[in-house]
């Protein structure tokens, strides 16, 4: 692999740019694997790069159904924080921003994270005490945290109407510095290149069909298109999907999949320079470098598998953007997208042995996969590794819905991403 | 947006006078004294989760706020039908979807209302 550098790309410029390598090989899978990962996304290849990278299994594939950067990668609103309120999950996530602070470095691939902190609005006593909970807790975990008036919210995003005579006036907020955004597209395409240089062989427009159990272990995947695949382990990260994998290997998920949409607006000039989100009234919204807005919504209450949300979330969404910033009323919203999102039923992950001997998975994150995308992979990998979880990993395991270790991150924190 | 037909009002209502409220026709332990962790893990957070035909358990939020029955199908967005709770509905699990919708065979025991084609 060729490393990005400042001086190639002047290189390449007299070159008329024609000549940059291909990112990734387009490999024809093999008929055996010590490790199969499935899925594509981003979860999928920051594991199948830490484990190439870490633990020195260089006989691994990916497998995906339709091309990198294609699911929900590709379709989430890139917010990157690690606010959360108990020990197992700020732990997860803090861990997944450490690995952000220097993952453009380590990829040699520029994610363009941005730490432009990110704001959680409280519109009611009970919010403030919450978030001083949270503030408090975050703080006692070494993540960076802070308590904000209305006079200080004011003072960082000068757009928003903090004049208190609102419907839901904002009365203060929790700010984390060093939250921030990051390129979905990148991170994806980041952890493919990375991945394919120590010799991981991703194999895309492949959909897994079914799994082949051997007295009660995974053996290998059946593929539509290269049939047969064995593997000494299999790694499920298949997000919206893995309750269909299980099903193929036999057991349930607690799972359920809604979809999840998004907008963008037309670009602006730059009007906010951070991310603000606000569980009550149910919005989010920060600028992308290319100025357009990009905003976020709550998951339709049912059960949904089109890749589309439904309208009353956007009239919903709009409805709390325009309370919050009333100045981007007249902006037009370009693109309206939706993504299928797994959640469970205390909004943290699984990342987990299951039932079936040698076939793991790492789903379940929900709203909020995406700013986790480094440090999912990480503990992932150490768990296809070693066949066991590690110290982070240990509390999302599979059997907590059945021993009642809940980690009860959605009542809690009333999270929303 | 779905338009819902409300088997107690009788009319068909926009989605958002409605509240969905998760899978349908789970039944509560018989025997809760003996169950173990597992059963009641399965019965407290494990819920079907189909691409295609599903059952769902909805409330009228807005209008007469009782509940009822949805066969939907989470793929197309098709609705076809809803009824009273404690009504039942045979459904045909693997419809034969097509562009403009599915087929499939029903058949509707106590006095459910069938509704066709109203998907969004």
């Amino acid at each position: 692999m060729n490393r990005f550098s400042g001086f190639g790309l002047i290189k390449q410029a007299f070159k008329h740019q024609e000549h940059w390598q291909r990112m990734w090989r387009n490999p024809t899978p093999k008929k055996h694997y010590d490790v199969i990962i499935v899925g594509g996304g981003g979860h999928g290849l920051a594991t199948a790069y830490y484990l190439a990278k870490l633990h020195d299994k260089i006989n691994i594939a990916v497998i995906e159904k339709g091309w990198i950067g294609g699911g929900n990668t590709g379709r989430n609103t890139t917010i990157v924080r690690s606010n959360y309120l108990w020990d197992e999950a700020a732990h997860l996530y803090e861990h997944a921003m450490q690995l952000w602070e220097g993952l453009s470095q380590d990829l040699n691939y520029n994610v363009m994270f941005s730490q432009r902190g990110v704001m959680n609005l409280g519109h009611n006593l009970q919010d403030m005490r919450d978030i001083n909970r949270r503030v408090n807790a975050n703080r006692l975990n070494g993540i960076d945290g802070e308590v904000l008036d209305a006079q200080q919210c004011q003072e960082i995003v000068p757009i928003m109407d903090c004049s208190g005579s609102t419907r839901y006036p904002i009365l203060g907020a929790s700010w984390q510095p060093r939250a921030g955004v990051a390129r979905h597209d990148a991170v994806a395409w980041g952890y493919a290149r990375g991945a394919d240089s120590y010799g991981v062989d991703i194999i895309q427009q492949t959909e897994v069909t079914d799994i082949v159990i051997e007295d009660g272990a995974a053996t290998g995947v059946v593929t539509a298109q290269h049939g047969v695949i064995k593997a000494g382990r299999i790694g499920c990260v298949t997000a919206g999907n893995s309750g269909v994998l299980a099903g193929y290997a036999g057991f349930e998920l607690p799972i359920e999949s809604h979809p999840l949409q998004a907008y963008v607006s037309e670009p602006i000039k730059p009007i906010l320079d951070t991310v603000v989100m606000s569980n009550a009234v149910h919005g989010y919204m920060s600028q992308s470098d290319k100025g357009d807005l990009v905003i976020g919504a709550g998951i339709d209450g049912y059960v949904g598998y089109g890749q589309r949300g439904s309208f009353p979330v956007i009239e919903h969404t709009m409805q709390a953007i325009i309370e919050l910033f009333p100045v981007v009323s007249r902006v037009h919203m370009n693109r309206q997208w939706g993504g299928i999102v797994d959640t469970t039923p205390d909004a943290c992950p699984i990342i987990s042995k299951t039932p079936v001997e040698n076939l793991f998975f790492n789903c379940g994150w929900g709203t909020g996969g995406f700013k986790a995308t480094p440090g999912s992979g990480h503990v992932f990998a150490d768990m296809l590794a070693t066949g066991e979880p590690n110290q982070l990993s240990k509390a999302f395991n599979y059997w907590r819905f059945q021993d009642g270790s809940l980690i009860d991150e959605h009542g809690a924190a009333g999270v929303a991403h | 947006m779905f338009l819902i037909h409300c088997p107690y009002c009788g009319e068909h209502r926009e989605e958002e006078e409605f509240h969905a409220a998760g899978q349908a026709h789970l039944p509560r332990p018989l025997d809760p004294d003996s169950m173990t962790d597992e059963e009641w893990g399965h019965f407290l957070y494990y819920r079907k989760n189909p691409r295609g035909v599903h059952r769902e358990l909805w409330v009228h939020a807005a209008g007469c706020r009782k509940y009822f029955n949805i066969a939907r199908n989470t793929q197309t967005y098709e609705i076809y039908a809803t009824y009273k709770s404690g009504d039942t509905l045979e459904l045909d699990e693997n419809p034969t979807v097509t562009a403009t919708g599915s087929t499939l065979n029903m058949a509707v025991h106590g006095d459910a209302k069938v509704q066709l084609e109203q998907g969004s």
